[in-house]
């Protein structure tokens, strides 16, 4: 692979990844923690909107970052011919 | 049956299953040993990582700390799950390209030094052996109930079991036990808590039982009635925070890079097939993770709403609204027994009172009562998920799968802890540093001795622990953070950091963190040389010490790059070795060479 093509590949992992971290720090740090006093005058069921993002929101998103990173990942493998097998 | 009969048999059972599991695999190669061959499905992966991952700390402390934090015991959820992003897209896939055993070996060669890989192994050392104190806390807590003994008598039978169980197996043994633990533990876990919710509110799911109204056809929600019972009796709204903003912010940083920094987490990815299995396996991981992370704040809420109503059986100062001594039940007494529940008659009148008698708010209403302080003058948290299916009342065979899980979980984490300190000692120290020339059965033997060491220290530390089991583990994570976790990423992600500069990171972020951390919890945790008082108003900035490893892994980061940057460039050949595992393809097994 040229160097040029390595470090176009390295950059578009590198954007995709503080993408994801975006996502990742606003439902953990800023909707559970920063935010939580605004969202918590906002109630889903018995449960105020920044208390369900700080014990359950932020897992569950987490869990989708994780998954929606590997796959993109997988794609852009293929598309600069660097994957496995 | 009774319950102790029934608690022996299913524990007994898993054992045998472990055990069972442990022989048929055992470890015959050094390769197999450390990293289990090459042949793990990232599913069957995740599926152990995730047993490995959530220790006794996860299983029988984390949601008693939620049931007496509330809303602030969030840091443990999010930091100990989050770290997992932080894991998949930061380290794992490039560090499964690299190929070798260990995180130490990876160091060693990213930044061309031996002095930078012993660095790591005592890193590593560190965190570990703090982790498995935490562990041995959890395991005595367990055990002591199980064998109806006292604190101390259940560590030392704990501390017996894992030492053999770890020997034994090596890294394959211990990935097809783990998945067998998981499994065990995962039950244990849930199954009590889709009881309670269901008696409590009426829907199996606890992560929606949590959200849903009481089933006593009074209408309020679950969680408001918590605040409204734990206000009464002069406590905290459970919902609401009651810790500094700052310090959660760092406490919850400090958990997830240190999640993402644990030698024996990482470790779990050099033994996936492909790179692209590390990524995803991460991704199975975390599932198996959130199914009992999600569930936990429902446990949490739930056991301490049946807690205070088992004590405060009516409306609070009123007349026969407190359970009489002579009427507790049977989880009391037992749980008296082992030295972690406490009762103090304070006004004589043969009652439980239970309240906040440091709310001075609340004082007169106590006074009027004739109160005359909190009677449970010690109920140690991490009790609360065991003692929880007894509070509620549950049948006696959940009582006796939630043991079985609580030490499954205990068991599987400080294997795999200890698996990672034998490794470091023996493959990084003497067969990488010190005494190339010995045979694998030697490298082998060096392991088990590394072994039993560790459990020893631990279990020294685990009858004096610094807190409960979850806090302990939350400062091994901030050293994990401080120390192991830049100096991987830096490897991976900034080419210009040379061996200087990642040695004088990883000291002064070590460093620095054990420093603030022996301020506030005593000199190697030894009670009494501590040189400031470890609350709050004690903390430099309302920082605690569990939550300085975010600070000191900032200072790891900045140290490395200012020294590399002063100093010259790494050699021609490490940088291509960078842009080389930056790729995915031409990845070969994890290798010795």
């Amino acid at each position: 692979m040229t160097s040029d093509k390595a470090k176009d590949y390295w950059n578009r992992n590198l954007r995709l990844v503080l993408g994801c971290l975006a996502v990742w720090f606003a439902v953990s740090f800023l909707f559970g923690i920063l935010l939580v006093d605004a969202l918590n005058t906002i109630q889903i069921g018995g449960y105020k909107l920044g208390f369900w993002f700080a014990q359950q929101g932020s897992i569950y998103t987490f869990v989708a970052l994780v998954f929606f990173y590997a796959s993109k990942m997988n794609k852009l493998d293929r598309e600069f011919d660097v994957h496995e097998d | 049956m009774e319950l102790q009969t029934l608690t022996y048999i299913v524990v007994g059972l898993s054992f045998a299953l472990y055990m069972g599991i442990a022989v048929w695999a055992r470890a015959s190669t050094t390769s197999e040993f450390y990293v289990a061959g090459k042949g793990i499905h990232p599913v069957a992966n995740g599926m152990a990582t995730a047993a490995d991952w959530m220790s006794a700390a996860s299983f029988i402390s984390m949601a008693g700390l939620i049931a007496f934090k509330g809303y602030d015991a969030s840091v443990y959820l999010m930091g100990w799950t989050g770290g997992y992003v932080l894991l998949a897209m930061l380290l794992a896939p490039y560090l499964r390209k690299y190929g070798k055993f260990t995180v130490p070996e990876f160091i060693g060669d990213r930044f061309y030094s031996r002095t930078a890989r012993i660095v790591a192994v005592v890193c590593l050392i560190v965190a570990s052996l703090t982790y498995v104190i935490g562990q041995m806390k959890g395991i005595g807590v367990a055990f002591s109930r199980f064998l109806e003994v006292p604190f101390e008598a259940g560590l030392f039978a704990g501390m017996a079991i894992v030492f053999f169980y770890a020997v034994l197996g090596g890294m394959k043994g211990v990935t097809y036990t783990q998945i067998a633990q998981y499994v065990v533990l995962i039950f244990a876990y849930t199954v009590p808590a889709v009881f309670i919710s269901l008696q409590l509110t009426g829907n199996p799911i606890p992560q929606l039982g949590l959200g849903s109204t009481m089933a006593d056809g009074s209408g309020v929600y679950l969680l408001d009635k918590l605040d409204l019972v734990l206000g009464d009796l002069g406590f905290a709204a459970y919902t609401e925070q009651k810790g500094g903003t700052l310090n959660m912010i760092l406490l919850t940083l400090s958990l997830m890079i240190g999640t993402a920094g644990l030698p024996h987490v990482i470790m779990r990815f050099f033994t996936v097939p492909k790179v692209r299995d590390a990524r995803s396996s991460a991704g199975w991981a975390l599932v198996f993770i959130a199914i009992l992370y999600t569930t936990a704040p429902a446990v949490g809420a739930m056991a301490r709403l049946n807690l205070m109503n088992t004590i405060q059986t009516g409306p609070v100062a009123a007349a026969d609204a407190n359970l009489a001594y002579a009427d507790k039940p049977q989880w009391f007494t037992n749980w008296e027994k082992t030295g972690l529940l406490k009762y103090e008659d304070k006004n004589g009148d043969g009652k439980i009172q239970y309240y906040n008698d440091k709310n001075k708010s609340f004082a007169d209403t106590a006074d009027k009562a004739g109160w005359k302080g909190n009677e449970m003058v010690k109920v140690d948290r991490d009790i609360m998920v065991l003692a929880n299916p007894e509070i509620a009342k549950l049948p006696n065979w959940v009582i006796a799968l939630v043991a079985a899980g609580g030490i499954a979980a205990a068991l599987s984490t400080a294997a795999g802890l200890l698996l990672a300190i034998a490794s470091s000692i023996s493959h990084d120290l003497m067969k990488g540093t010190f005494k190339p020339e010995i045979s694998e059965k030697q490298e082998l033997m060096y392991s088990r001795v590394a072994m039993a060491g560790a459990v020893l220290v631990a279990g020294y530390f685990g009858l004096n622990p610094p807190g409960f089991a979850a806090q302990v583990v939350a400062l091994a994570f901030g050293l994990a953070a401080s120390s192991l976790f830049p100096a991987l990423m830096m490897g991976i992600f900034v080419k210009r950091i040379n061996n200087k500069g990642a040695v004088a990171g990883m000291l002064a972020g070590l460093g620095s963190t054990l420093i603030y951390i022996f301020i506030y919890k005593g000199f190697l945790f030894i009670p009494g040389t501590a040189m400031a008082a470890d609350n709050p108003s004690g903390w430099l900035m309302g920082i605690s010490p569990g939550a300085f490893g975010a600070v000191g892994a900032l200072i790891n980061f900045v140290v490395a790059y200012a020294v590399s940057s002063q100093t010259e460039e790494p050699p021609e050949h490490i940088q291509h070795m960078v842009e080389d595992i930056r790729i995915p393809s031409g990845s070969g097994s994890a290798s010795d060479h």
